[in-house]
């Protein structure tokens, strides 16, 4: 999925009034109450996008109120590989005058507002937008009828939506059907009449404003499997089940939860289990106990919980236990902003917990990335005996995209642990080599069991106060990392190779930075993008990449902190010590914009052309063409 | 799991040729040399259990010794057995992902009334209301010992230690009540100079199918010497054992313990120092978890029809589309 000119902004090609007008892709935020099923929309749209070949990246926030109260969602669409949400919306749909209030300022000028005019009052001199009052609540109860009030306004609105983008009614029609089909046939019925009514409205009342998505260009679809949408959640929780992990354990936490929620309601079938635990602390035991039967097993959380586990995360360090544990950052410290995405854990991740502890962090980069991860996060486990953290953030955690289904037989790892009859020689911590374990319950043939520990020990498991063995087994324990890092893949390097500025990420930064790339690189500037889903350790020979470019900028969500680096650029400052590696950060709890990368590297380097690009208001490819 | 298994090839079965094993004796589950101070209560435990392993002789590579830190928690050095030393108070919970996670094993763990009433005071509740299979063994001796004396959850009013020069202040918890309350489906308690009532309540801990839990007073002769002589005949103290039912229907059966009855347990764990030894309470009806979990796999196996892994997958991504 990654194409090699990512699309940089919306691009509108007018045509004859009447006809649909040519877009590559469209920006929509709908902007409502919780309970107003606004998420199921996106979902609608995600899902259809992926059976088009159409992509799909979704956004989403969470009110803090778990039921009511304001909530948005927005979807960017079209033809081609999408790398970001969008940075401002080119449709907003608003259901009340709050939202309304809330995020007119999220539509690109010429963009198209569109209102539910039994709630929202706009102001009549604004002009910048082309704003259309639509009957969304009265046209919804009269379709549907009976005592379901406007419940299905959210359906109504995909109507909309549907007619004004030309979107497939057939395929539409027949995620609706499966997605209410279980329950009664009349919540089947009010759907499709609410439905109707949304796609009829447009083409009795409107003249102008229907689209259509350019003609599909995606070269490298050359997987031949069909597109799955989902959440970068789910595509962890399934990577985990494709790793042959069948063992987990956790306490629930926003946004980590719904990783346990799937895993404990599918890893049941297949012969596995995923334990509620009374705190993380038990959770991460747990999760070691499971491990320490040769079943690899996961554990997670979110921030704070991910502080909890710290102890025992050194234990497995120590008793070099293979262990997964994924930390969906959220906005922190302590309770923080929980519903709000950051990458403020990354220092927690590598280094917390007390002594030399060294593990291995993995960041997926986006939803697809999750679902592979999740996978190469087991087999580094189990090869170097190691805890592994994944560190996703809640940005991806609730985001849909499509993707190329995974070649599901070619990946698929077998679960079963290795209750081998171990030979006369086993040593569970041997100085020259990788531990690995006789788990509980295989023989020994020595009729030696082991002893797995959090004690220094010497190499076979006993306790030693022997300054010497704490030395090698020390180094025993760095040394594996370092070899983990030598067998590294060198990361993704995008735009030039040698130039004026190397903008770096991990994360979920890296589709904005991509986009960011372009833009940059269209001002004239000769910059190139590297993107690090390996974060600890570090893959060997960056100093020569970043050595061929004046400025290094590594942009990441998180605090400039007390000597004015993000955490990342913290570590890459001190790992290559290389003035000229400097920081983009923010807190505000958002994803990266790209205009805000595109800023951020402006600020670092002299180019009065990239200057001169930032802040250039870009118009909605929705705008109506002058008369 | 089979679809799995065509996918990777299982471990090649062992290429050494299997020797009769030997039955399990004190000998071949002896490991290190305990490092205990001489006379400290542990060593009885100890030397007790190798008779509770002797009697059980479950196949070697199937028992799991556990343990948290403290000095009662070396435990699993001295056997030798699978096993190991976590962290301080949540041996609990690693004990119950091994038990869950393989429910052929035998699980035993050790720990202190510091490891298993203060820090891991939260885990003890919950394994015992989740009833996982495994059996606990705590000794007792009212105080912290490999930190070097100071009061610990158990220590009784009054007590000098370091964190309380001038005596403990603090309201020590119950044992036997907590275990109770919690809902430990087998709870014991026995006396570490008691080496046949020890020997019986962690035998029969072992055989429960359940959370049992075995508390033993176990003198720390270092930092709490004589804390438990009020049960001690030979130091001048009463030692009184529980009489248990035998529903032999003479009229002093009417006065021995029924284990089953949950609130006599209650009467029983309420007695004043030193109080009784022996079985405060089993139950037998209560599901484990490890049980109940079975049934929820063998439910979502019969739901999707024992498809393999792989089709299991597949179908969900289908689902996706
Ligand atoms: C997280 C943590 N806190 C504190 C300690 C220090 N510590 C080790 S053992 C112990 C108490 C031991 O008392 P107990 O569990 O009663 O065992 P005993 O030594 O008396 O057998 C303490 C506080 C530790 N190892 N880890
Ligand atoms: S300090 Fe006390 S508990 Fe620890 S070994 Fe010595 S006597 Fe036993
Ligand atoms: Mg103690």
């Amino acid at each position: 999925m990654v194409s090699p000119t990512p699309p940089e902004s919306t691009g509108g090609v007018a045509s004859p009034q009447g006809s649909p007008r040519s877009i590559h892709d469209v920006v929509i935020r709908l902007a409502g109450n919780s309970q107003d099923g606004i998420q199921s929309v996106g979902g609608f749209l995600a899902r259809l996008a992926g059976r088009s070949d159409q992509d799909i990246m979704t956004y989403m926030t969470i009110p803090s109120t778990i039921s009511g109260g304001p909530s948005i969602f927005q979807v960017r669409m079209g033809t081609g590989d999408i790398l970001s949400a969008g940075d401002r919306a080119d449709m907003l749909v608003a259901f009340y005058q709050h939202s309304y209030d809330a995020h007119l300022s999220s539509l690109r000028p010429g963009g198209v507002l569109i209102y539910d005019s039994d709630h929202v009052k706009p102001d009549p001199a604004d002009n910048r937008f082309t704003a259309v009052g639509v009957p969304i609540t009265t046209g919804t109860v009269e379709a549907v009828g009976g005592t379901a009030k406007d419940k299905g306004k959210n359906i109504y609105t995909l109507g909309l939506i549907a007619r004004i983008f030309d979107l497939d009614v057939g395929k539409l029609t027949a995620l609706i059907k499966e997605r209410f089909g279980g329950k009664n046939e009349d919540i089947v019925r009010n759907a499709m009449l609410a439905f109707d009514a949304g796609y009829a409205w447009p083409q009795n009342n409107l003249r102008d404003l229907f689209y259509r998505f350019s003609a599909i260009d995606r070269p490298n679809l050359s997987t031949g499997r069909p597109q799955v949408t989902l959440d970068g959640n789910s595509a962890i929780a399934y990577g985990l089940i494709a790793a042959g992990v069948r063992h987990g354990a956790g306490y629930p936490i926003t946004p980590w939860s719904s990783i346990m929620e799937t895993l404990r309601a599918e890893l049941p079938k297949y012969g596995g289990l995923f334990v509620q635990c009374e705190d993380e602390i038990a959770a991460v035991s747990t999760a070691l106990g499971f491990s320490y039967t040769g079943r690899l097993a996961i554990t997670g959380s979110s921030g704070p919980g991910l502080s909890l586990k710290m102890e025992a995360l050194g234990w497995a360090v120590m008793a070099e236990m293979p262990l997964i544990v994924v930390n969906v950052q959220r906005g922190g410290p302590s309770t923080g902003m929980p519903t709000n995405v950051e990458q403020s854990d990354l220092m927690q991740a590598i280094y917390g917990s007390h002594g030399d502890a060294p593990r291995v962090v993995l960041a997926p980069k986006n939803v697809e990335d999750c679902f592979y991860i999740a996978i190469e996060a087991a087999r580094i486990a189990r090869e170097y005996s190691t805890p592994v953290l994944i560190l996703t953030d809640m940005g991806l955690s609730s985001r849909i995209e499509a993707f190329d289904e995974p070649d599901l037989p070619n990946l698929l790892v077998s679960p079963e642990p290795d209750l081998s009859e171990r030979p006369t020689d086993f040593k569970p911590y041997p100085l020259d080599r990788v531990t690995r374990h006789a788990p509980a319950g295989a023989r020994l043939a020595s009729g030696k069991y082991p002893t797995v520990t959090g004690l220094e020990h010497d190499e076979m498991g006993h306790p030693t106060g022997s300054p010497k063995l704490h030395q090698q087994m020390t180094a025993k324990r760095r040394e594996k990392l370092k070899a983990l890092a030598a067998a590294l893949p060198a990361p993704e390097l995008t735009g030039d190779s040698t130039g004026e500025v190397l903008i770096v990420t991990w994360g979920s930064n890296w589709g904005p930075a991509r986009e960011a790339l372009v833009r940059i690189r269209k001002a004239g500037v000769k910059a190139g993008h590297m993107h690090l889903r390996h974060v600890h350790p570090l893959p060997n020979g960056l100093e020569q990449t970043f050595g061929r470019f004046e400025k290094v900028v590594v942009a990441e969500l998180n605090d400039e902190g007390v000597y004015g680096f993000g955490q990342f650029a913290m570590m890459l400052r001190a790992r290559y010590a290389m003035p000229r590696i400097v920081s983009v950060t923010k807190t505000d709890g958002l994803t990266f914009k790209v205009s805000e990368i595109v800023a951020g590297v402006a600020g670092h380097i002299e180019n009065p052309a990239l200057h001169a690009s930032v802040g250039a208001a870009s118009h909605s490819a929705l705008a109506v063409p002058a008369a | 799991m089979s679809s799995a298994a065509s996918v990777l090839p299982a471990p090649a079965p062992s290429s050494v040729t299997p020797v009769p094993v030997a039955p399990l004796s004190k000998k071949s589950l002896t490991a290190d040399h305990p490092t205990w101070c001489p006379g400290c209560g542990d060593f009885a435990v100890l030397a007790s259990f190798y008779r509770v392993l002797e009697k059980l002789q479950y196949p070697h590579e199937k028992i799991v010794t556990f343990a948290g830190i403290g000095c009662s928690s070396r435990f699993p050095y001295f056997v030798n057995t699978h096993g190991g030393h976590f962290i301080h108070g949540r041996s609990l919970p690693f004990a119950a992902g091994i038990s869950l996670g393989s429910d052929d094993l035998h699980v035993f763990v050790f720990g202190g009334d510091g490891d298993g009433f203060s820090i891991g005071g939260n885990h003890l509740v919950h394994t015992a209301r989740k009833n996982v299979r495994l059996t606990y063994v705590i000794m007792d001796n009212s105080v912290y010992g490999l930190t070097k004396k100071q009061t610990s959850p158990t220590s009784p009013v009054g007590f000098k230690t370091k964190t309380d020069p001038t005596g403990a202040i603090d309201q020590p918890i119950n044992p036997m009540r907590t275990l109770l309350n919690s809902g430990a489906t087998f709870v014991a308690r026995t006396h570490a100079t008691q080496v046949n009532h020890m020997v019986e309540m962690m035998l029969r801990a072992a055989k429960h199918d359940g959370f049992s839990v075995v508390e033993i007073l176990s003198e720390c002769v270092e930092f709490y010497e004589g804390a438990f002589d009020a049960a001690v005949p030979r130091k001048g103290g009463k030692w009184a054992t529980i009489e248990e039912k035998k529903n032999d229907g003479t009229p002093e059966d009417a006065l021995r313990h029924d284990p089953r009855d949950e609130v006599a347990a209650f009467k029983l764990a309420l007695q004043p120092w030193p109080g009784v030894f022996g079985v405060f309470y089993e139950n037998n009806e209560r599901k484990t978890k490890n049980a109940l979990e079975a049934e929820l796999s063998a439910k979502a196996r019969e739901r999707t029809k024992g498809a393999g892994d792989l089709a299991l997958l597949q179908a969900t991504f289908a689902k996706l589309r």
